[in-house]
């Protein structure tokens, strides 16, 4: 089976667990986005064609909401928190130390797709600011210091740093 | 049976990212070797905030309220030998009030809890908050059955304008007036909704109750459906937030077979579905016109009001929302009545509020606590004080909607109404306290910044109006700034305020001009003299170490990521300002406050 027609079918999969009734677009999209972690082009043609929906508007959601990406994202996605009370308390330090080693910036991913940066507006860990969440693993109390170590944990190969 | 213990695990958000789940599990292995009587309701997936997460991962014990702070997996072996098998209290592990200067037994006796109030949170912590037997065991559905037995819709109606419940999501407009609208309003099909889209950065109330109690807010929804003729309702609720949406979900599913939901409920005829709706991730989402596009499947953009969505909502039908802490309300004001519940607060603002208590302050955490009491009472009573014992500055509620609260207004009595008079409003509940190394410009920056990536982009004054305020600050943070820049920026933001669409752009220029007004010499400072006062923005800060208060420790050389630091041991150490980048590192771990800013 070619990728384009495997996408398909697998998307039409994913689409079919709903009726096909406009208010579901955005959730099947969310499905989507989880399964292959971002929005391939195909999967959403497919759902326009499911749920008899203009593709413009399905491109209208993918790019309004946040939750959605349309380009793969890295093995590990590092989301650096960036509400309130972990911004007065040094994320951006993170941001720059991260983009010092790393040389991305938020909404980018590394070259060699290990890493993807994003931040996000609160996490509600904001007791143990600044947090950064790297594939649902919380790392708080973070300096610019202990960060670099967490990641070149990570680079090194290590499925599990903690 | 002698010997019945309740482990509480607090496996909210905050005390999981501390590796409460780790404890969780741990406590099980090793119960599970014991031949003991114990129940154990410590499940990951049980017990919601208790409150004071900064102190996480929390563990309470009953009946002997003990409750441990801080508990490592190596402590939990601990633990169980000497505080469940035995009748031991482990003084390591209590907490340490230092306003009490005391190690307390039980979090009942904290200093942090004296002056809390708690309705919308009465259960978080205390419930296994997947069990629909423990709610109801507190008295859960009873305030649903006592309004579907002896209540007609209008007297559920009249109780709730009684009592003078406000919208909790931060406009705060009468709960009860808003459903007499859609209570009057035509139409056979109703709907209601629960706006648990907490997009504010830097709140977590609402996250808090979805996970810990989420049958008070289904339970609330009923009550409402009942009292303007709705039978199907949707919780809206932020995706990031995986433990609420799974919470709620198995919420419904045993409301359902319990019989507290879906058809002919206590066999009084009236029928009621709820569904979760997971967010997309849009801030505007949290407006509930923006919200409602979103549940239909659309992009979350607003639409002008009227009509309001109690008389034109979802699908053009009539439809209430209200946001996740009202909804937590509602209950507690039919089982205890109006009278009760107008008895605590402010006169114009009645019952409680949670807020998130976070940033530079002791006692980080969730609080409850009745409407009136002054800002002292929350920052320095609850709150503990200042981190660090450094200096307070100012407190910012109501997020990216709202401004900040100057020390000299520190005896301000919160209600939405105090707030709103000082620039700032009440908003979904955080409360952010800023001490003297937070600059004022940049936190004005950082809001508008989070707007601007937020602005849905449909009403010119909101897009174009709050990326120019944004670069005009991006321009005074990095020593650009100009004469003329700060009135430019009241005169933007009062064209902003008056002509967007929607509460997000109306809102928008708020933090900004809060904080000229409260902190006009911090702008000024950036503009004409090209400094930063609390040595945050980097082109502008110039750090240097006092060679009197040095005591040659060594940390800061220790902390300094480009190694700019030098000095002997126990001597004075220097800054090497060619190399310094200004990132703050050695300022945060100084014991002795040597670093300085120039």
């Amino acid at each position: 089976m070619s990728e384009i027609s495997q996408i398909k079918s697998e998307t039409l999969k994913i689409a079919q667990k709903y009726l096909p009734e406009r208010r579901f677009l955005l959730a099947i999209l969310q499905d989507i986005q989880r399964h292959y972690n971002y929005l391939p082009a195909e999967a959403m043609k497919t759902v326009a064609q499911y749920l008899n929906v203009p593709l413009v508007k399905v491109c209208g959601m993918a790019t309004f909401y946040k939750a959605f990406s349309l380009t793969p994202k890295g093995k590990y996605i590092i989301k650096v928190c960036d509400g309130t009370a972990c911004h007065i308390k040094g994320s951006l330090n993170l941001l720059s130390e991260i983009e010092t080693i790393l040389g991305i910036e938020p909404g980018e991913t590394t070259a060699d797709g290990l890493f993807s940066l994003e931040t996000v507006a609160c996490i509600g860990a904001c007791g143990l600011a600044p947090v950064a969440v790297i594939n649902d693993e919380y790392h708080g109390n973070l300096t610019p210091a202990s960060l670099r170590q967490i990641l070149q944990q990570y680079q090194g190969g290590i499925e599990d740093a903690k | 049976m002698q010997n019945k213990k309740t482990i509480f695990v607090c496996c909210g958000t905050g005390c999981q990212a501390s590796g409460s789940m780790k404890i969780y599990q741990t406590m099980q292995k090793i119960i599970s070797k014991l031949d003991l009587d114990v129940e154990v309701v410590a499940d990951i997936k049980k017990t919601g905030c208790h409150g004071l997460c900064q102190k996480g991962p929390l563990v309470h014990i009953t009946p002997q309220e003990i409750t441990y702070i801080h508990v490592k997996t190596t402590d939990v072996q601990e633990i169980i030998e000497r505080s469940i098998i035995k009748d031991e209290v482990i003084d390591r592990l209590l907490y340490f009030d230092k306003q009490q200067n005391a190690k307390i037994q039980s979090k009942n006796d904290w200093s942090f809890e004296k002056k809390q109030f708690r309705i919308a949170l009465r259960h978080c912590g205390c419930i296994a908050n997947d069990s629909i037997d423990d709610y109801i065991a507190k008295g859960g559905y009873q305030a649903l059955e006592k309004v579907l037995k002896t209540m007609t819709p209008q007297e559920v109606i009249d109780e709730i304008r009684k009592s003078s419940l406000r919208g909790r999501g931060g406009g705060g407009f009468l709960t009860g007036l808003k459903w007499s609208f859609a209570a009057k309003a035509q139409g056979d099909i109703k709907y209601v909704i629960c706006n648990g889209d907490e997009g504010d950065p830097g709140a977590f109330m609402d996250r808090s109750i979805m996970e810990g109690d989420p049958h008070t807010v289904l339970e609330g929804m009923a009550i409402c459906g009942y009292a303007i003729g709705a039978n199907r309702a949707f919780l809206y609720i932020r995706d990031e937030y995986g433990l609420a949406v799974e919470n709620m979900k198995k919420a419904i599913a045993d409301a359902h077979a319990r019989g507290v939901m879906g058809q002919n409920i206590f066999g009084s005829g009236f029928a009621f579905d709820a569904e979760v709706v997971r967010g997309g991730g849009a801030f505007v989402c949290g407006e509930e016109t923006s919200l409602i596009h979103s549940i239909e499947g659309s992009t979350g953009e607003p639409t002008s009001k009227p009509p309001f969505p109690a008389n034109q909502g979802l699908w053009g039908k009539p439809t209430i929302i209200n946001n996740v802490e009202t909804w937590a309300n509602v209950p507690v004001i039919i089982s205890k009545g109006a009278d009760w519940f107008a008895s605590i607060g402010s006169e114009k603002s009645k019952g409680t509020k949670v807020f998130a208590l976070v940033g530079k302050i002791n006692n980080t955490g969730l609080v409850e606590v009745p409407m009136g009491i002054k800002l002292r009472e929350i920052i320095f009573d609850i709150g503990g004080g200042i981190e660090k014992k450094r200096k307070f500055k100012a407190v910012q509620t109501g997020g990216p909607s709202g401004g900040c609260i100057p020390e000299s207004k520190l005896d301000l009595p919160i209600d939405y109404d105090s707030l709103i008079a000082e620039g700032s409003m009440m908003g979904s509940g955080g409360m952010i306290v800023i001490d003297d190394r937070t600059c004022m410009v940049e936190f004005a920056r950082y809001y508008l910044k989070f707007l601007s990536e937020e602005s849905c982009g449909k009403c010119v004054p909101c897009r174009e109006g709050i990326k120019s305020m944004l670069k005009i600050l991006n321009d005074i943070c990095e020593g650009k700034g100009q004469e003329g820049d700060i009135e430019l920026l009241e005169e933007i933001g009062s064209m902003v305020k008056a002509n967007s669409l929607c509460g997000l752009g109306k809102t928008a220029p708020n933090p900004v001009l809060s904080n000229i007004k409260n902190f006009r010499d911090e702008f000024e400072a950036h503009i004409k003299d090209k400094r930063c006062p609390a040595g945050v923005c980097k082109n502008l800060t110039k750090l240097y170490i006092d060679q009197e208060a040095c005591i040659g420790c060594g940390l800061c050389a220790k902390s300094c990521p480009t190694a700019a630091i030098s000095g002997e041991k126990k001597q004075p150490h220097v800054l090497d300002e060619a190399k310094c980048i200004n990132c703050n590192s050695c300022r945060e771990r100084c014991a002795v406050d040597a670093i300085r800013v120039h």
